[in-house]
């Protein structure tokens, strides 16, 4: 297939594996974040880690849209669906995500409640035009990829008198989540997450750009290498931060130049603005509460607001006990060193969010890696 | 051909309660469809059992129910996958299908000439197939109850004597083949899913493979494992194979065939080829030294042509699937946890 099988080459992958085992200095130990999902799903997809010399680990970062969304909020699109009674619109991938006592979408959709999957933005204002006396929420959820298409709906329906259509926004921002994951450890981490440098998102710099990386990369002095979903954009990002490693250099540095520039999509950014407005704070899974990490709807657009047209109860939301994706969320720990990975927790029966989507660190080395990990006996339990 | 009354005008009816009533709309709806596109001389016999001899051997019974959306797609619909679904699972015990019988759940307000359209469909590919529909049944269900219409049909066949395929023959040392590429059906059914439509060349390779098996345990009677990759594609077949076994494989990403048009779809929606649905392929399992005569005489037969091997079982108790990549590392196929799902991010 052109245009992709060119970033899956064989031969290319072993010219870079043989860069990188020369230009890693045998003596230290190199801890690279993967941010996004997408890059943990390609280097398990394509057995990356095979290609990497022993002094490489990666740790992979909170980057899984679907897996930071804290309990609280699942929990809310149940009561919305539930409670009042309307047409609950949700990506596919949220679906299966267990709220509290283990109730996900899919649970509430058997029981009754009208959720529907759908594909795009697109498909939800669809269905708010079809069934005029509904009314349709979007639950909005995504790092800055999905952001636009979100702001571009709220500005459909308003362009077209929708009155019936709302969108539950979650939407959230890579940013202040990398600032976050180098500047406050968590207490609760035995040792500090060891990272060496990042793996910067692809589909989000895209939207952003290169630039907004730029303040954390010499605050933290951390290096960054925006780095493309194929698992040679991998290969050569990781050349790319053991070479600024070894120099002590601590740049943002661009490896997915055919897409990201350094201003990003200028047009769609003034979109999300014109739309939406940054909160003070957003709670996060694992990250706790992390102050100007997330949107909401603008003042001016409050009728497409589902939080504001819409009371939500207070309540006790609890993840399922002794489940780690917190402390995976945060690279501070593997999925295998979680009690209930490939236990009590599979992809068919997820006690957590990095379980189910296919983005999370667990779905991803329980799908594709467990032969690597010594998790035999924990399989044979199974 | 006596006169139709105006229920049963294919060009602008639809299906209404009385066609499930039992009544003289039933009978009509009976004879002006069913039994005139599916006539053969059991079927004439006109009884609600159907009677006929079958040859001496041991027989294979399968059933196989659809229900599925859209009912009209590149390459096929609801009717002839309903034939070949039931003729391929006869057909992976190594067995010559014999008979099938049909049974029809159609929703009110259905239109009869989208019914005449599947029913002529079935009734091709049941000629094409050489498999008579001896008998079958109708219930008509309350608007909002059923989907249009669905079609649960079971075909009954013969095994030779010395053929003895089974899921559990699979061991360490034996080769896995394909008979061809993988996805075809899964990714035209989701180009004309509402809401996802794409333009694509893609048609489903539905057909009735019959006569390839029959040519293939000709050729080799020890064949081990036969199955067909359908839902969950050829990942969650081999894994279902694995585990039954208690065997591993290993596969060689590169030699699974895939067209060109398939990858790019799944691609662009973020699915893996692997795990979409075939309704036309087949999976064997070998003895080593069989492979060669085994490819061969696939390959000379029209849905054989791409047949390719594509790994060799392997010890592993734990029963995992793996897979060398085209990129040189390694990793599992794995179940597939629910359904597909297009990506978000």
């Amino acid at each position: 297939m052109k245009y992709v099988d060119e970033f899956r080459d064989r031969n290319l992958a072993e010219k870079l594996a043989k860069a990188i085992a020369t230009e890693a200095d045998p003596s230290r130990h190199y801890y690279l974040m993967e941010f996004c999902g997408g890059h943990t799903h390609a280097i398990f997809r394509y057995g990356v880690q095979d290609l990497m010399p022993d002094n490489v680990t990666f740790v992979h970062g909170p980057g899984c849209p679907v897996c930071v969304l804290p309990v609280r909020r699942l929990d809310d699109a149940v009561e919305l669906a539930e409670r009042h009674g309307v047409i609950l619109c949700t990506y596919g991938d949220m679906m299966r995500v267990p709220g509290t006592k283990q109730r996900s979408l899919i649970r509430a959709k058997a029981d009754g409640a009208d959720i529907r999957m759908i594909y795009s933005t697109a498909d939800a204002l669809k269905i708010a035009r079809d069934n005029p006396d509904r009314e349709v929420v979007f639950f909005a959820i995504g790092f800055e990829t999905t952001t636009p298409p979100t702001a571009v709906a709220i500005l459909q329906a308003e362009a077209e008198g929708l009155t019936n259509f709302s969108v539950f926004c979650n939407h959230v921002l890579t940013p202040a989540a990398i600032g976050h994951v180098l500047g406050s450890p968590d207490p609760r981490d035995l040792e500090q997450v060891r990272i060496d440098g990042f793996l910067g998102p692809s589909h989000v710099s895209a939207v952003i750009g290169s630039k907004p990386y730029e303040a954390g990369a010499e605050l933290y002095r951390k290096p960054v290498v925006i780095c493309g979903f194929e698992p040679l954009d991998v290969m050569q990002s990781v050349l790319m931060l053991i070479r600024q490693i070894n120099e002590g250099r601590y740049e943002v540095e661009n490896q997915y130049t055919r897409v990201v520039t350094r201003e990003g999509n200028t047009k769609a950014q003034a979109l999300v603005d014109k739309v939406m407005e940054r909160r003070d704070e957003f709670e996060w899974r694992g990250l706790g509460t992390v102050p100007d990490s997330a949107l909401k709807i603008r003042e001016c657009y409050a009728a497409f607001d589902a939080e504001k047209r819409f009371a939500v109860s207070e309540k006790q939301s609890r993840e399922v006990k002794s489940c780690e994706c917190p402390a995976i969320l945060r690279g501070a720990k593997k999925p295998t060193d979680c009690k209930l990975f490939g236990t009590v927790c599979t992809p068919e029966n997820p006690m957590g969010s990095c379980m189910v989507s296919s983005e999370g660190a667990c779905a991803a080395y329980w799908s594709y890696g467990r032969f690597r990990e010594p998790a035999k006996k924990k399989e044979a339990a199974a | 051909m006596n006169k139709i009354d105006d229920r049963l005008s294919f060009r602008t009816g639809s299906v209404d309660m009385t066609h499930g009533g039992g009544g003289r709309a039933m009978a009509e709806l009976i004879r002006d469809l069913f039994h005139r596109h599916l006539s053969n001389p059991i079927l004439d016999q006109g009884h609600d059992a159907a009677r006929f001899r079958v040859p001496a051997g041991r027989l294979v019974m399968s059933t196989d129910g659809h229900v599925i959306s859209p009912l009209f797609f590149p390459g096929g619909d609801i009717g002839s996958l309903a034939v070949h679904g039931t003729l391929n699972d006869v057909a992976m015990a190594g067995a010559r299908p014999l008979y099938m019988t049909a049974g029809f759940i159609l929703e009110e307000g259905f239109p009869l000439a989208d019914l005449e359209r599947i029913v002529l469909s079935m009734a091709h590919a049941a000629r094409e197939a050489n498999v008579p529909i001896v008998t079958g049944d109708t219930k008509v269900v309350e608007k909002g109850k059923g989907d249009g219409v669905f079609i649960t049909t079971t075909g009954l066949g013969v095994v030779p004597d010395d053929v003895y395929i089974a899921v559990g023959n699979a061991r360490p040392g034996q080769a896995i083949l394909v008979s061809g590429s993988m996805g075809d059906h899964g990714v035209a059914i989701l180009s004309k899913r509402e809401n996802l439509e794409f333009e694509t060349e893609i048609r489903s390779d539905s057909a009735a493979l019959h006569t390839l098996v029959a040519a293939m345990v000709t050729e080799v009677p020890g064949i081990a494992v036969l199955r067909d990759p359908t839902r969950g594609g050829l990942a969650a077949t081999l894994n279902e194979i694995a585990r039954t076994a208690r065997v591993g494989m290993m596969l060689d990403e590169a030699a699974i065939p895939v067209k060109p048009d398939v990858a790019a779809a799944c691609e662009l929606l973020g699915l893996d080829p692997l795990y979409v649905a075939n309704e036309g392929k087949l999976i064997c399992l070998c003895e080593a030294e069989d492979t060669e005569r085994l490819l061969e005489v696939m390959r000379r037969h029209p849905l054989g042509a791409q047949a390719a091997v594509i790994g060799e079982v392997v010890e592993d108790e734990n029963g995992l699937v793996r897979m060398k990549t085209g990129f040189g590392g390694q990793r599992v196929v794995d179940w597939l946890a629910g359904e597909q799902l297009p990506r978000i991010c």
